[in-house]
């Protein structure tokens, strides 16, 4: 049991997390009866995935992906050694997040805009009363 | 009841899988793993060559911008055209063109839409306050913009935080007062013009017969010394095409939002 924590859990604790805050977010979606709800648990399954990404790009006692002037000239005049890639963080999850963070904001709101409307049409957020309304219109038809 | 005994069995056996599999992973913080260092005895990481080659290749400090906007520039364009395309949803779902003055449904605080930034004595210190704000933001936002090769930023969080500008107009005065300094009309034009200056400056490679995003065959056109330089200004105009559009479509979801889109009355 302690080999077992020491040797798969330690080294992975920041996965741990992101799968309990990720399986936060999928509980909500499915089991939560109000539409806003489920957005919201949405939007805990979305940042536990940014953060794993970033996390994926971690590198201990690395700085941030943006290359030192001096270090950058040094390199380009042919000091291979100059940048150091185990200091500097890995660029690719940023870049992929930072796209990521912006359209999950422009698609929360168009879901905050569809709830809207089905507020407006039903008077309720309730999935299951809107269910119920759906169904009491077809059997009007 | 029934859906909760479900979903609680179907996230916990989710979850042990995920768990039990993340077991597997690199260590957390460890520069030898496959995402940083690439494969033993395979191909060596695209973040390897991105730390070791974009100063050479774009005259760019920040590998985030010259990833982002040059050797992802596909990428971007279509994620800029994600967040035009959520934005005229978002019109096409909420706005009330028709009946503009039928009083379906009233504003619950019927003072709202009269209220300005000026006139309401309650609201002098935060108007006051956030008049103040708002130019810093928007210099302090521009600035993100503008030196996203060398700081972080870029068009993205620049564009985030002047559309937060405008947003803070409404907040503090009324929805009035942001739509007389950032019209719908304007918004919309604004965001197209974003997505075309974008495709624009990737598209002024084809003229000069290389590919699509190579900035560096906008070498003449600019007069930059060389191509790393042209891929640099390259950058910045895409960046600032970004900008536009994402101050755009956050300003039009908020306005929409906040008024169930008859851009009256609001919060």
């Amino acid at each position: 049991m302690e080999t077992f924590f020491k040797e798969a859990v330690v080294p992975h604790f920041n996965f741990w997390i992101y799968v309990i805050i990720m399986m936060i977010g999928l509980w909500s979606v499915i089991a939560k009866n109000n539409l806003i709800k489920k957005l919201i648990g949405l939007s805990i399954f979305q940042t536990a995935i940014l953060l794993l990404y970033v996390s994926l790009g971690v590198k201990e006692g690395a700085t941030i992906p943006i290359i030192d002037h001096h270090a950058a000239e040094l390199s380009l005049a042919g000091d291979a050694a100059a940048i150091n890639p185990d200091a500097i963080a890995n660029p690719v999850p940023h870049v992929l997040m930072l796209t990521a963070i912006v359209v999950g904001v422009a698609t929360l709101g168009v879901a905050l805009a569809l709830c809207q409307v089905i507020y407006k049409d039903f008077g309720t957020l309730e999935e299951d009363e809107v269910l119920q309304k759906i169904k009491a219109l077809h059997d009007d038809v | 009841m029934k859906a909760k005994i479900f979903a609680s069995i179907a996230v916990a056996i989710t979850g042990a899988v995920l768990l039990y599999a993340v077991t597997d992973f690199p260590n957390f913080g460890d520069p030898r793993s496959p995402a940083n260092a690439g494969v033993e005895g395979g191909s060596p990481s695209a973040s390897l060559y991105y730390i070791e080659n974009t100063y050479r290749d774009t005259k760019v400090p920040n590998l985030v911008t010259a990833i982002l906007a040059d050797y992802r520039g596909y990428d971007t364009l279509f994620e800029t055209v994600v967040i035009f395309t959520a934005g005229m949803a978002i019109f096409a779902i909420l706005r009330v063109l028709r009946n503009e003055n039928a009083p379906s449904a009233p504003s619950p605080d019927p003072e709202a839409s009269n209220r300005t930034i000026d006139g309401d004595h309650h609201r002098i210190i935060v108007g006051i306050t956030c008049r103040i704000a708002v130019p810093l933001v928007q210099i302090f936002a521009l600035y993100v913009v503008a030196h996203g090769h060398h700081s972080p930023g870029g068009g993205f969080q620049g564009g985030v935080m002047l559309g937060a500008s405008f947003i803070l107009i409404a907040l503090s005065g009324s929805l009035r007062d942001a739509l007389a300094r950032f019209s719908e009309a304007s918004y919309i034009r604004l965001a197209s013009i974003g997505i075309l200056i974008y495709a624009g400056v990737a598209f002024l490679p084809l003229v000069f017969g290389r590919n699509f995003v190579d900035y560096g065959a906008l070498k003449g056109l600019l007069g930059t010394d060389g191509e790393e330089m042209a891929r640099s200004h390259g950058i910045f105009g895409v960046e600032l095409g970004v900008a536009f559009t994402v101050m755009s479509i956050m300003f039009a979801i908020f306005a929409n939002l906040s008024t169930r889109g008859r851009l009256k009355g609001g919060l």
